[in-house]
């Protein structure tokens, strides 16, 4: 099952390195991780997303917590969560392929960051699940490369971890 | 002041009283400043693996964190089993390293290596220092992560240019606070009611004592939770003497390599209390039919042990004194025992009484261990290598109410010698045995260049086989065809090498000559080695 852990650290040097190299260790699978400094600039947000059990997830939330650097851990609920990726995708694109490729992007909500006589690059940020439905309606045109972000995520609501 | 200097004073001020080291260009500076400070001693190994053992024997005796400090590049890298090995212990260390100028890190300069980041896994922290002003802030917060919480080594790093770079002022902080590192101390109310009434449920109740509790200094509150509430005790090797050998309620050491008593009562409780403890392979085998077939409950420090290799029902997190007082507090019940105690104490006192096997020419390690256990004092310091040295002392050798150190956690091999170094100098006073095997022997001995250069007074007892014995009974039994690549050939003379270092030695291979040999091993002034032929087809299950 993905679960979505977010973690506030330090924000210095080194950190990064501790936290996968934790994973590494114990032997957690990452199945994403971003990270990226908060309103407080002494202060980075990583989200990781881990495809494991309840229980191996609570270990990794305990291994987590004993990082001297972190600051807080948990463990964010599917139903209770706000969760997006940023994705990034240049595809082949010509006269004849451009304006359908414009019709999904238009329905899927994309945005046309590039055009060449030959591609298109495109940026679309919404759940995982409909980046790959994206992904899926733009492969028939050919992808050249895309690259994605990870999974950033917050709770829903007035509260923060 | 630079920050050398500040380095020193910073160790003053937290009551550091004696460093183990190997110097080396990159922390000249340094030990330029601890050459000012005559009122911490230095001891000099031979190979910077030893300081971190001689630290961490230092720390286990005197309670107080234990430092070590070595140069850069090899010095580090060879420092890494030390701290590995306190690290798996949950031993409280600094170790402090030189490191090439920081305007060239990361070019691969001469003796440049990334110890931070290779110490990663098995360090509770490390600090890279790259501002001189950051000295006092950084060694209060090594010390303090050290020592609390969870127990383990911190280390810092720090450029030679760093030691040498002129601080602004020296401000030693009064506290410390890291937002990230608060370590519980009290456990929570309900689940110490929680506990409260499930020992008064228990029929069969046993408690499991780890190292955790050493670490906390809760071993008079452990023995009275076991006595107001008549339950028995069995112990982890890192556990192994909180309680003496004769005391009623303890019923051995668990495990693999246990007493047959510990496991047959860890099979037949219904109720475990684990203190300070891991659950960690060669201690329970199984954890998972444990928590099946008994009521647990689990005191720990470090939530992190609750649920990693074994789920107990009732977990509590806290320092395990403040925990165990706290349960005292309440009255525990005195659970009704009396049957499962009579049971245990049949297993017990046949095993305790069992006879050796004997072959002429040969000392069996049991004979040997339990008369020397009859002869050490009450207080003494006993510090045990790795391999069939470690089972048959668990096993065998009586405790009184002193202590056993080894590595239980990494089985570094090697660590007895140097951690006896680092006890005697803790403790001056007390007796300091160290027993390994003629293989552990010859990783560690070139430190009794130490013991000769302090004139320390410790007694070594060597128990010769001339094989690996642990790996050598392994590999006779299968999937193994037999021995290979374990006969120690070539190994020296050890009388005529401890004579090289001015240590007396004695040799036997009569157990009837045991007692003699011993009592005069035991009252010689100084250091003294002790060779005991030992059969190289002995088994630890003999």
């Amino acid at each position: 099952m993905k679960q979505t852990i977010s973690v506030l650290v330090e924000n210095q040097a080194g950190v990064l390195n501790r936290i996968t190299g934790l994973f590494s260790r114990r032997a957690f699978n990452i199945e994403s991780l971003a990270v990226g400094v908060t309103d407080d600039p002494t202060v980075s947000r990583i989200t990781i997303i881990v495809d494991s059990g309840n229980s191996v997830v609570e270990q990794v939330e305990k291994q987590l917590n004993k990082l001297i650097e972190v600051i807080k851990v948990r463990t964010l609920e599917e139903t209770a969560m706000i969760g997006r990726e940023l994705i990034l995708l240049k595809v082949n694109a010509n006269h004849k392929t451009r304006q359908d490729i414009m019709t999904i992007c238009e329905i899927m909500g994309a945005k046309v960051d590039d055009i060449s006589p030959s591609s298109m690059t495109l940026e679309l940020s919404d759940t995982p699940d409909r980046i790959e439905t994206f992904e899926a309606l733009m492969r028939p045109f050919c992808i050249l490369e895309e690259v994605r972000t990870g999974v950033i995520a917050l709770q829903k609501g007035g509260g923060k971890i | 002041m630079n920050g050398a200097q500040a380095l020193v004073e910073s160790l003053l001020r937290e009551q550091v009283e004696h460093i183990f080291g190997y110097a080396g260009a990159t922390i000249c500076p340094t030990v330029d400043a601890l050459k000012e400070h005559p009122e911490i001693g230095y001891t000099l190994v031979r190979t910077e693996q030893n300081a971190g053992h001689m630290a961490s024997g230092y720390a286990r005796i005197s309670g107080k964190v234990g430092v070590c400090m070595v140069t850069s590049g090899p010095g580090a890298t060879n420092l890494i089993t030390g701290i590995a090995t306190a690290y798996m212990d949950s031993i409280p260390m600094v170790a402090i390293t030189g490191q090439v100028p920081s305007h060239l890190l990361g070019r691969d300069i001469f003796q440049e290596v990334d110890i931070t980041g290779a110490v990663a896994p098995f360090s509770k922290h490390s600090y890279l220092i790259k501002d001189a002003n950051q000295i006092p802030r950084v060694v209060k917060e090594a010390f303090h992560i050290a020592s609390t919480g969870r127990p383990g080594p911190v280390l810092i790093d720090i450029p030679i240019d760093i030691q040498t770079q002129e601080l602004k002022e020296f401000s030693y902080p009064e506290e410390v606070n890291i937002r990230g590192y608060k370590p519980s101390v009290r456990g929570n109310e309900l689940q110490i009611k929680r506990v409260i009434d499930a020992i008064a449920r228990a029929k069969q109740p046993l408690i499991c004592a780890g190292g955790g509790v050493w670490l906390a200094n809760a071993k008079q509150e452990l023995l009275e939770l076991a006595e107001q509430s008549a339950i028995p005790v069995v112990k982890t090797m890192m556990g192994l003497s909180i309680m003496p050998t004769d005391h009623p309620l303890n019923m051995g050491m668990i495990g693999a390599h246990g007493n047959h008593c510990a496991n047959q009562a860890l099979a037949k409780a219904d109720l475990l209390i684990m203190v300070g403890t891991r659950a960690a392979d060669r201690a329970m085998v199984d954890p998972r039919e444990i928590q099946r077939r008994m009521a647990t409950i689990h005191i720990d420090v470090d939530p992190a042990e609750i649920g990693k290799n074994m789920q107990a029902a009732i977990p509590l997190v806290g320092d395990v004194k403040v925990i165990l007082q706290q349960i005292l507090e309440k009255q525990a019940p005195v659970t009704d025992s009396a049957a499962w105690l009579e049971q245990l104490r049949d297993y017990r006192k046949a095993e305790l009484n069992r006879t050796f096997p004997h072959q002429d020419g040969y000392v069996f390690p049991g004979t040997m261990l339990r008369t020397l256990g009859k002869k050490l004092q009450d207080d003494a310091v006993v510090s045990v290598d790795v391999g069939q040295n470690q089972i048959f002392t668990c096993k065998y050798l009586p405790q009184k109410n002193g202590r056993f150190l080894t590595s239980g956690g990494l089985g570094t091999m090697g660590y007895a010698l140097p951690a006896a170094i680092g006890a005697k100098i803790a403790a001056p006073k007390k007796q300091n045995i160290v027993i390994c095997g003629d293989g552990s022997f010859q990783m560690a001995m070139n430190e009794l260049s130490a013991i000769r250069a302090a004139n320390l007074d410790i007694k070594i007892v060597l128990l010769r086989n001339q094989v690996l014995g642990l790996v050598h009974q392994i590999q006779n039994v299968p999937p193994y065809h037999g021995p290979f690549g374990v006969a120690l050939d070539g190994s020296p003379d050890f009388a005529a090498l401890a004579a090289a270092y001015q240590i007396p030695s004695l040799y036997v291979n009569d157990e009837t000559k045991l007692d003699e040999v011993l009592g005069d091993f035991l009252s010689r002034q100084g250091s003294c080695l002790l060779i005991c032929e030992v059969n190289p087809n002995v088994s630890t299950n003999d």
